[in-house]
């Protein structure tokens, strides 16, 4: 699509955004009974949804346990109908591999795994619709499942995506916007402390502009939080009503 | 077969040592190991020595036809191999996770930076492309898989020469390098991966750690840089920082 301006001359964005704006986030918790935790997450069009199994008993080779920690697995799936153009592999190629392997690096930092030697954890992730941000739709969606399967964690995992165009941040990129080729930022922060659970930048950008786009992420990763935090709220707020407190 | 534990006196020595500033092969925390790079016969061969790191690069070119939804762009394929004789921990069915990261760090350093112009690499729209392939092997593993990796890749993708070839009208002509002399792909930049090894949460940081350093990290830290002061990848694993 040529001539399509990224930000134009007001600073409105594709979708009509500011240049920090994240997308609407709608997410709910518990939507599986089955499961010992599960959330939906909506970041805009991006469509994502969790499920948390754990802690168990160490599933397949018991060698695998570790003595002192929980074993995180994390799997990753994104269904066929989930990209423009019907996928054909929905799991067990490359990237999704990958994925799999960032969302447990994620998780093993924030998950408090020394309440549960030798167990496992699991979390399965699939993107139902893909419209950009994905990564971090998986890792919002995660977070407020494994809270929903009553896992201890260190805090909050949010995660938002952020690139740069002609000079200013971008936060939460679209589809179109992360095809456009420009640098793209993924960030998983734990936002009480600050601290980076995961950092991933693909393309050029030049080293004076990290700075920006990174607080961008910052930013709209602790915007992620308060919302994350409200559904949480209301989430227990009506498990409480239905108790009968 | 399995990996041998590190015992407990060694990483305790290992993570004082850090502490105190030294380095096993008596490094700062700022050096590299020395770095050879040897060319084969051939064009795209090469062979890269990190310290006792080696990895060996290959690339090799042929014509096929293009990817639908980019029919005026070659297609560019890496791929990393962890041979058995690197380490005795790599078996044909044990690497998966540290493979796939590997190959996944090298796809994105160098496809998504746009290192290699790929629309020079389109003979004729829509029909035949040229596939360039890379394939990297590792012969020796001491530590910092990755620089090695990516050093050798963009190393034989600069010494490689792929055959000339014209179109005329329908007809395309494919010279023999006996014919006409073989042309270089045409490379915007260069980047290189570094990688940063991080200890005690964060407080100790070194650069190209070996496979010593590797084992007691509590996290690394790739980023790719190329001549002009930009980045082109930045990976963290493993850890938390600030």
């Amino acid at each position: 699509m040529a001539g399509l301006e990224l930000l134009s001359d007001q600073g409105y964005r594709v979708d009509g955004r500011r240049a920090g704006e994240l997308r609407k986030i709608q997410a709910r918790m518990g939507v599986f009974s089955q499961a010992d935790g599960s959330a939906y997450i909506e970041q805009g069009n991006t469509k994502a949804l969790a499920v948390v199994y754990g802690p168990h008993e160490i599933r397949g080779s018991r060698s695998r346990a570790l003595p002192d920690r929980a074993l995180v697995n994390c799997q990753y799936s994104s269904a066929t109908f989930s990209t423009g153009e019907r996928k054909r592999r929905p799991h067990g190629d490359r990237k999704s591999c990958e994925m799999g392997l960032q969302l447990r690096q994620t998780f093993e930092a924030a998950i408090l795994t020394q309440l549960h030697p030798r167990s496992q954890i699991d979390i399965y992730v699939q993107v139902l619709q893909a419209d950009g941000g994905t990564y971090a739709a998986c890792v919002n969606a995660a977070t407020l499942a494994v809270l929903d399967a009553g896992i201890p964690m260190r805090d909050f995992v949010c995660a938002c995506s952020a690139g740069f165009v002609d000079g200013t941040a971008l936060a939460d990129l679209s589809h179109v916007e992360e095809a456009a080729g420009g640098p793209q930022l993924a960030l998983a922060l734990l936002p009480a402390s600050g601290q980076i659970a995961l950092l991933e930048m693909d393309a050029r950008l030049h080293e004076d502009h990290l700075e920006r786009v990174l607080e961008a992420a910052a930013r709209a990763a602790r915007d992620v939080h308060t919302l994350l935090d409200r559904v949480v709220r209301q989430h227990v707020r009506e498990a409480s009503v239905l108790l009968g407190d | 077969m399995k990996e041998t534990p590190l015992s407990n006196c060694e990483r305790r020595f290992l993570l004082r040592a850090i502490e105190e500033r030294k380095r096993l092969d008596g490094r700062q925390t700022y050096d590299y190991r020395n770095i050879k790079i040897s060319f084969g016969t051939d064009y795209g061969c090469c062979i890269v020595e990190l310290g006792k790191t080696r990895v060996l690069g290959q690339v090799s070119c042929e014509l096929v036809s293009p990817k639908l939804n980019r029919a005026t762009e070659g297609i560019l394929f890496f791929n990393l191999e962890l041979s058995q004789m690197a380490a005795p921990a790599f078996e044909p069915g044990r690497q998966s996770d540290l493979l796939v990261k590997l190959n996944r760090l090298l796809e994105r350093c160098l496809r998504n930076s746009k290192c290699i112009d790929t629309e020079s690499l389109c003979v004729v729209a829509g029909e035949k492309v040229w596939q360039i392939r890379v394939d990297l092997h590792l012969l020796n593993h001491d530590g910092n898989i990755i620089d090695a990796a990516s050093i050798a890749a963009i190393v034989a993708l600069c010494h490689f020469r792929r055959p000339d070839v014209s179109v005329q009208g329908d007809e395309v002509t494919l010279y023999t390098p006996e014919e006409r002399d073989p042309v270089p792909l045409s490379i915007h930049h260069m980047p290189i991966c570094v990688s940063f090894a991080f200890f005690q949460q964060g407080t100790f940081l070194l650069v190209d750690p070996s496979e010593r350093e590797e084992r007691v990290m509590d996290g690394l830290l790739v980023i790719a840089v190329n001549k002009h002061r930009e980045i082109c990848t930045i990976q963290s694993s493993g850890f938390e920082m600030q």
